[in-house]
């Protein structure tokens, strides 16, 4: 049996796919319970009690949407461009999953555990902003058109700071692989050892970065309800919007993930004696991602020109400026080498 | 050279203002829900809250509309539509006694008009149907309607009349 899995073709390609549903089938379904989260926390802050009727407390609630999505008609407008209408969502559903094939739940629980992968993540997440673009461009009408270009200016201006933050990182640690990231994490004080007290500053600037780049409010120029109806989804309806509403809460998830793993480490335990875990990994995207919802529901939309102001202004210059001490610092042993743990003179 | 506000731009860096929101949110975040679960729980209503219609009789069952169509000629919308003949019994009553739902603004100025409390407007607000035609109202659905609903509008007439 064994052998057939890990010897023949058809073996390994079953084993593969496999791994992959066992990876993004758990994933969907814990999608359909944070955007229930995330509805509740929105409603908690606003005093409203949020869904509440389908399932014990609202829990199915996302799958009756779900439901409901599927059910719909499927409207393409007179002049879009049909092929392109249709292969937008799809895109950013594909490119927000397949991202999740590095990204490692616990030690060695990991798809692909490749070298580059925090590379890998950016330049995927990067191309998902096609997705975006073809869907605005597509839909040939002057809001989505709007939308789009927003949310190409938005994500490749927060892009910029986000490769520099990580950059930072990729010094610490000594590797760009997530779970050599996590393992640098390790040490006697629990989470002290993380990354998040070293890199404090970066963490704040990762996390609104991560705002801008998943189009989440404050950031969520791109969809601006109440300028652009809804940007660039506003000719989409059914299944297709169904499909964009799920790829962009993968990437916001995903951007949790990154997050506990690059400062919060990961499936490390925060107290030293409790076993580490793929609980632990959990927890902590749970966490993040509840920080997420509650600045959903706190913050006012920025303005064009001060999202952008924000971007350029003040976490390029900033993050650069970080990059540079923490390479100096690395390189001459600061702070008793916390910089440096693994390779440059630490 | 400008002068730089050192304060602000410490608040700006420190990110006060979302602490502050988040301190503020969290604080929401606890409070006790403002909602109400409609179906099941309903929000009080005043003793002349502004309904749906009825006609109300008398205790001994006779209706009290004697027809003399001041509702209708009060009636802004023009929704009020009224026929009237002599019964057997010589008292004057209404044929014909319809009100178009769709048209109503319900301003209460019929239940005003009305010398003898026959034309109300109920406690009740949940009357939507299916169908527009379901919505104009005949004098068997109104006298239906008072029949329905009499104890509460009494009550809520009797409650009311200190202040008329």
């Amino acid at each position: 049996m064994a052998d057939f899995f890990f010897n023949t073709n058809l073996g390994m390609l079953l084993l593969i796919i496999g791994q992959i549903l066992l990876v993004v089938v758990p994933l969907l379904i814990a999608l359909a319970f944070l955007m229930y989260a995330d509805r509740k926390v929105w409603a908690a802050v606003q005093m409203r009690r949020g869904p509440n009727v389908v399932g014990a407390f609202g829990l199915l609630q996302s799958f009756a949407d779900f439901g409901k999505y599927i059910v719909k008609e499927i409207i393409v407008p007179a002049g879009a461009d049909k092929a392109v209408f249709f292969m937008a969502p799809m895109v950013t559903l594909v490119m927000s999953l397949i991202a999740w094939a590095v990204i490692p739940f616990n030690d060695g629980w990991v798809l692909s555990n490749i070298n580059v992968a925090i590379l890998y993540v950016f330049a995927v997440s990067s191309l998902e902003v096609y997705g975006v673009i073809m869907g605005g461009w597509a839909s040939n009408s002057k809001y989505p058109f709007l939308g789009s270009l927003r949310s190409a200016a938005q994500m490749i201006s927060y892009e910029v700071s986000i490769g520099l933050i990580i950059v930072g990182i990729i010094i610490s640690s000594g590797s760009m692989n997530f779970s050599t990231i996590v393992e640098a994490q390790s040490g006697d004080y629990g989470l002290f050892n993380w990354f998040w007290l070293p890199h404090f500053p970066m963490l704040i600037l990762f996390f609104i970065s991560a705002l801008a780049e998943t189009n989440r409010p404050p950031f969520d120029l791109p969809e601006a309800e109440s300028e652009l109806v809804a940007g660039f989804q506003v000719e989409y309806s059914s299944t297709p919007f169904l499909l964009f509403m799920i790829g962009e809460l993968v990437a916001v998830v995903l951007m949790c993930a990154l997050i506990s793993l690059m400062f919060f480490g990961g499936w490390l335990s925060p107290v030293p004696g409790l076993p580490d875990g793929i609980f632990w990994m959990v927890a902590k995207i749970g966490f993040v991602f509840f920080f997420f919802a509650m600045v959903k529901a706190i913050t006012p939309r920025y303005r064009y020109d001060q999202l952008m102001r924000l971007g350029w202004k003040v976490f390029l210059p900033f993050s650069l400026a970080w990059v540079v001490f923490v390479a100096f610092a690395a390189k001459f042993g600061w702070f008793w080498g916390i910089y440096a743990r693994w390779t440059v003179g630490g | 050279m400008t002068q730089i506000d050192y304060t602000r731009a410490a608040k700006y860096f420190l990110l006060q203002d979302v602490w502050q929101g988040f301190k503020l949110g969290m604080k929401y975040f606890f409070a006790p829900k403002a909602t109400l679960n409609y179906p099941h729980e309903k929000g009080p209503l005043s003793t002349r809250f502004r309904g749906e219609h009825a006609l109300r009789r008398y205790p001994n069952g006779e209706e009290r509309c004697i027809a003399c169509k001041l509702c209708e000629a009060v009636c802004p919308a023009q929704a009020i539509t009224i026929d009237a003949e002599p019964r057997e019994d010589g008292s004057r009553r209404t044929t014909r006694y319809d009100i178009d739902m769709t048209k109503c603004i319900y301003c209460g100025f019929c239940q005003e008009a009305c010398p003898v409390d026959a034309i109300v407007e109920g406690p009740n607000f949940e009357f939507s149907t299916e169908t527009r035609e379901e919505l104009f109202y005949d004098k068997d659905k109104l006298l239906s309607n008072g029949d329905r609903w009499e104890g509460e509008i009494a009550r809520n007439l009797e409650l009311d009349a200190p202040y008329r």
